[in-house]
This record gives C-alpha cells, structure tokens and sequence, in this order.
C-alpha cells in the first residue's frame, strides 16, 4: 500500500462529479442562512458532525470489510431525503468509475454489478480506499473533509465568498476533523462485530429538508 | 483505445469504442463556443437534419437552467427521451474537461434506454474561448463562434479555435450589421488551424446547417468503417 493513495483519493480534482454538488450550501445561501465566512463555518460544523461523520464511519467500515450492501441499506435508514439519496447514489456511481480506473480490484468490479445505478457515496468511497490499500481511517478521514470541503467551495462560488476566508473555515475546522474521523472509525470497529446498527445515525433535519426544496427549483447552479 | 480489451467489467471505464455487449458505441460529438454563438440552434438544426437518417440523442450541459435542453424539448427535435441535461455546478468546462464522469453516464444512459444509438451530440455550456471536450469523453468537436462576437477571435486563437475538428462560424447573415470581416476571420481561421477545416454558416440561410451535417456524415462513415 501507498499512504500517498489517499493524496489522490482526497484530492478536489479527483475526477468522481463532486464539482457538481454543493453539499447543501446552494439552499443554505438562497434562505439567508449562510451569508458570510461566520455562517459558512456555523453551516460546515452542522454538517461535519451529522452528515459527515456518518459518511466517515460507512467509508470506515466498508474498508474494515462490512458487507457493500447492508452498508448502502444503512445509508439509506440514515438518509430520509429522496433527492440526497438520488445525489448520494449518483455521486456513488460517478467515484466509482473514478476509483475503477485507479485501483482497478475485483470488490469495485463486484460493486458496479451490484449497483449498476449507484450505491451510496460514502460506501463506494470506503471499497474504493480499501481497494487503493488505504486504512479505515484514511477513509474516515476523507468522508468527513469531503463533508465540509465541498460547501466551501461551493460558497466561493455563490457568495463570492474570499477564497482565503473559505479556507482559513477549513483549517479551522481540522481539529474537530480529527474528532469526527476518530468517532466514525470507533463505530465502524464496533459495526463489524454488532452489525450496522451500531453505526451512527446522526441526522441535520434542515439539511435534508432543504435538499427537497432545492431539488425542486427551475434553475440552480448546482445538482444538490 | 483498447483494442485488445476485454469486455466482461459492468461498466466501461473510458472512451472504449465498444459497449458492454461488445457492439460499437455510438459516435459521440462535442459542441462547445461562447455563450449566445448559436450552439442550440446548430443542434436543433442538426437534429432536424439527421433525425430521419440516424438514430441520435443529445445531452445538454447548461450552466445554471435546464434552458437548453427545454429549448430542444419545446422545438421537439426530439423525442424527450433523447434528451438529458447534466447539471454543471457553475463551471461547464469542468464537465466537459476535467471531470467527465456525470457526461460519461448520461451519453451511456441513453444508448442503455432508447440505443442502438448512431450518434450523440454533447452541447457544452456557453464558456471561454479556452473551453474544450475531453477525448475521453467525445470522438470529435465543434467549436461554434459567431460574426457578433468580434472578427478578430479567430486571430485570437486559443484551444477551441485552434484545435477543434471543427469550427463553425455562425450567423453569418449579421457581418454586414456588425461590421464583421468575413475574408479577415477565414483568413485568420486558416492561420490559425493548420489545415482543420472551417464552415461559414447561417441557419436563417438557405444552406442552413448542410454543411456541419455534410461533415458530421463523413465522421459517421469513418466511425463505422
């Protein structure tokens, strides 16, 4: 294994469809919630500590070896949103085309025929990082940045927000990164004896309601 | 590409010529150029042209609407179900460039759902002049500039005048009210692309899209030979 493997994998230019996506942040901005670096920060946070370490714990415990498909029921139990399932799923299905042609591996192969329309992102980034030879907690680790990375971005673009405001957010961030990553690997461990019950559940109502609202606007700049 | 590959994996990975059951894919285009050139119309236009001769689909990318793809379903070129709109995030050129993934789906979506397919045209976002279709996503490009724009943008060069397959300068029929030197940007065109050609073209002219249809059947045969 490379540890300069999750360099590639956690890179923003990885070619898996992510530019497309706002994390939320698109909604967030267009109902006055985020207006500034402060609220962008206040948003990442929310995020961080729902979606994101959920995401971080089925990346986990998809590279520790959890079965792909009792993961993407458990991300589906954990996503109520249809429209975040549909971007979750199609996400999922674009990394893994990515990922197939960088550490091509018989689990990802398995994985498309499995889920020929997308298993949930978080789950194919998990195959994806195990198949590179990474650790569970470089998943961990790359589930929860993308979580807040990806609004970030997402916020330069709508708010013309400073680039370097955006990421001293970021930085500022990395301790509870740390946190998060530690947590989600923690659940993954306990998942692989107790099953994906034990992997958390931990939800941002706001989040997945304004994923429908968004959804359903004529013009937007991003898909979610 | 691969020639000697194997194709028994669920999904093609790249710009393999051959779909999963081992039969030819179809030929993919890409139409790109500044916002306003006529891109949509040169597609509406081809799509009428070639809709009675070839089975073809279109895949939009539209910067922040599904305004393009509403254009063709309105006009109904096609039938809707051979038309998808990929959404962009803000940045078309990163959807046809550097990160093809969402346009790879969406052209191998559509010869899954209505294919056999002869011919998918892929329209670009309006963008810069530095714009262009990644090879792993289509087999040939269009770069689509207008009169209106300015006559010196093919002087200017940049990657879609200078090395798309090839460049259509559009709406021909307004030089004479923009002051537009027609001479000058073929001039300029042909310095520029060493060889590659170029069409001068009017969609309210009687040749209308005849000649991007001329060479659109000439990839066509190549493609399939």
């Amino acid at each position: 294994m490379s540890r300069a493997a999750l360099l590639v994998l956690a890179d923003g230019r990885f070619p898996a469809g992510g530019h497309a996506h706002s994390g939320g942040a698109e909604a967030a901005v267009k109902a006055g919630r985020i207006t500034s670096a402060a609220g962008l920060e206040d948003f990442c946070r929310g995020r961080l500590h729902t979606a994101g370490l959920v995401a971080g714990a089925l990346a986990a415990a998809a590279v520790l070896g959890v079965d792909p498909r009792q993961l993407d029921a458990a991300a589906d139990a954990r996503t109520p949103s249809p429209a975040l399932r549909s971007a979750a799923r199609r996400l999922g299905r674009q990394l893994l085309r990515a990922a197939r042609a960088a550490w091509p591996s018989p689990e990802l192969d398995a994985l498309g025929v499995q889920f020929p329309k997308g298993a949930h992102q978080p789950v194919v980034l998990g195959v994806a990082a195990r198949s590179a030879g990474l650790a569970p907690e470089d998943a961990a680790y790359c589930a929860a940045y993308e979580s807040v990375s990806g609004p970030a971005t997402a916020t330069v673009r709508l708010l013309s927000l400073d680039p370097f405001d955006a990421t001293g957010v970021l930085a500022r961030l990395a301790p509870e990164l740390d946190r998060v990553a530690d947590r989600a690997v923690a659940a993954a461990r306990r998942a692989l004896d107790e099953g994906v019950d034990a992997l958390p559940a931990a939800s941002g109502p706001l989040l997945e309601v304004a994923a429908e609202w968004h959804a359903a606007w004529p013009v937007r700049l991003f898909a979610s | 590409m691969h020639l000697d590959h194997t194709h028994d994996g669920p999904t093609a990975v790249s710009a393999d010529a051959h779909r999963r059951d081992g039969s030819r894919r179809a030929l993919r285009i890409g139409l790109g150029g500044p916002v306003g050139s006529g891109k949509t119309a040169t597609v509406a236009a081809l799509c009428r042209a070639l809709r009675d001769e070839l089975s073809l689909a279109v895949v939009t990318n539209d910067i922040y609407t599904r305004e393009d793809a509403e254009f063709l379903l309105r006009e109904a070129v096609l039938p809707p179900e051979r038309i998808t709109a990929v959404e962009t995030g803000a940045c078309p050129h990163t959807a046809i460039r550097d990160d093809i993934s969402a346009n790879l789906e969406a052209v191998e979506d559509l010869e899954d759902a209505v294919g056999p397919l002869d011919l998918i045209l892929v329209e670009s976002g309006g963008d810069n002049l530095t714009a262009t279709f990644s090879k792993g996503l289509v087999d040939a490009q269009i770069f689509v500039i207008d009169v209106a724009g300015g006559d010196d943008i093919p002087r200017k060069g940049g990657p879609g005048v200078t090395t798309a397959d090839l460049l259509v300068v559009n709406k021909t029929d307004l030089a004479p009210y923009v002051g537009s030197d027609l001479a000058r940007m073929a001039a300029d065109a042909r310095t520029q692309r060493a060889g590659l050609p170029v069409v001068f073209q009017s969609l309210r002219g009687e040749t209308g899209v005849a000649d991007v249809a001329a060479w659109l059947r000439e990839r066509l045969v190549a493609w399939s030979a």
